[in-house]
């Protein structure tokens, strides 16, 4: 009665497959640096076959693993969701796991290179600690007052839906290291920082908006924001990272007038 | 699979960098004045946010004033060509047009000086430079508003 369908292809797979192994040429050219060899960075080109559907951590790990063992990133869950693995390709801030190569123009040498603004310690690992440190700063935990409630504490939609946007954040320091101006003066918060205070800020259930309100306040916080929109530009999960900066603005006049 | 490694691949030592070793690591590539525990310092203040506003609030009356006086000054009635003493005389003559000119002069030196202050900050990478170029800033601002301000005040037209 059913037709067996085991050893049939279907014209889908088939063209699946037709392209599947469709390699091509390519120009990896990796920004190295290592301390232990030379101060200086310096360019290193790699040619190698990739297929354009792959992604540009597979480049990289092809690199690694075949070419130059020596090669050093960060990347963890490789799926967009750790944030270990941004870094600049082709000039632009991008998660290598979420970055086609037939989205970087393949056909030109594909530049590789550690975030901007940060210490590099060896060619795309750069210290992490400012970063993470101005992230502690503006307290991205829940602070309530008064005797813990029994039971959950309920939020209507709306409530959620109010800061829903800056949830998404995975920490990958894609917009911090974007902005220009934290690549002048490291002492700026840096928008990854505002993002996860106005994740707490527009929080109903919270009550230290506040304090971290204040600390926002002051010279290397929000008011150093030049709105030139590259953390947005950067943000590997969309978020609009502009638009929360100015949100915390807004929240600060309003408070204040 | 056909991999192959450019030439540039393999890292030559210069005589500069052929001493760094494991045991003798080179200077790391530092950003300009990397965040510490201890900074940024806070100073609990709101002066931030008041030059922000200032910024916007100040903006948009410049605009009106100085749309306003390139077009008495230079378009309305005979163009640029009419300006001179007896002009400028006959404008200051009414307390209107001084306190224009007034506001004029010192929104647009708050203003510009507080956009080249944040200039300055986002700009200049040494603390020292920062400070010069502040003091000489605020000097210039300071100098400008207070020449200008006597000036309107004590103008004589019968000068000569």
């Amino acid at each position: 009665m059913s037709t067996p369908t085991l050893d049939k292809h279907s014209s889908a797979l088939d063209a699946a497959e037709v392209t599947g192994t469709h390699l091509i040429a390519i120009t990896l050219r990796v920004r190295r640096f290592n301390p232990e060899v030379s101060a200086e960075a310096e360019w290193v080109d790699y040619q190698i076959q990739v297929d354009p559907k792959e992604r540009v951590l597979d480049a990289l790990h092809k690199v690694k693993w075949e070419i130059d063992g020596s090669l050093t990133f960060r990347r963890s869950c490789a799926h967009g969701v750790c944030g270990s693995d941004a870094m600049r390709i082709n000039g632009k801030n991008r998660l290598a796991c979420k970055t086609l190569i037939k989205d970087v123009s393949p056909e030109k040498p594909i530049t590789v290179e550690a975030i901007k603004g940060m210490t590099v310690l060896k060619d795309l690992v750069v210290d992490m600690d400012p970063f993470f440190q101005a992230y502690r700063d503006v307290m991205p935990f829940l602070i309530t007052t008064g005797n813990e409630p029994t039971r959950e504490r309920l939020q209507s939609a709306a409530d959620r839906e109010r800061f829903d946007d800056t949830t998404k954040c995975i920490l990958c320091a894609a917009c911090t290291s974007s902005c220009p101006v934290f690549w002048n003066d490291g002492q700026y918060f840096g928008p990854a920082a505002i993002v996860n205070a106005h994740r707490f800020i527009f929080d109903s259930r919270d009550e230290g908006g506040e304090q971290r309100l204040e600390i926002l306040n002051d010279k290397d916080g929000v008011w150093r924001c030049r709105t030139t929109f590259n953390c947005t530009d950067a943000c590997p999960r969309g978020i609009e990272v502009t638009k929360a900066i100015q949100e915390v603005k807004r929240a600060l006049i309003t408070r204040r007038f | 699979m056909a991999t192959e490694v450019s030439p540039k691949d393999a890292v030559e030592l210069t005589s500069s960098s052929a001493s760094y070793s494991p045991d003798n690591p080179a200077p790391l590539i530092e950003p300009p004045r990397a965040r510490t525990r201890r900074t940024p310092r806070s100073t609990r203040t709101n002066f931030e946010l008041y030059g922000w506003l200032f910024m916007r609030l100040s903006g948009v009356v410049l605009v009106v004033l100085v749309i306003g006086h390139l077009l008495i000054q230079l378009v309305l009635d005979g163009g640029v060509t009419k300006v001179g003493f007896a002009f400028v005389a006959g404008r200051w003559a009414s307390p209107f047009w001084q306190y224009w000119d007034l506001a004029m002069l010192w929104l647009a030196m708050l203003h510009g000086g507080n956009g080249l202050r944040t200039i300055i900050n986002d700009y200049a990478e040494q603390p020292n430079t920062r400070v010069w170029l502040k003091t000489i800033l605020f000097t210039a601002v300071a100098f400008t508003i207070a020449l200008g301000s006597l000036v309107i005040f004590t103008f004589d037209p019968n000068i000569r």
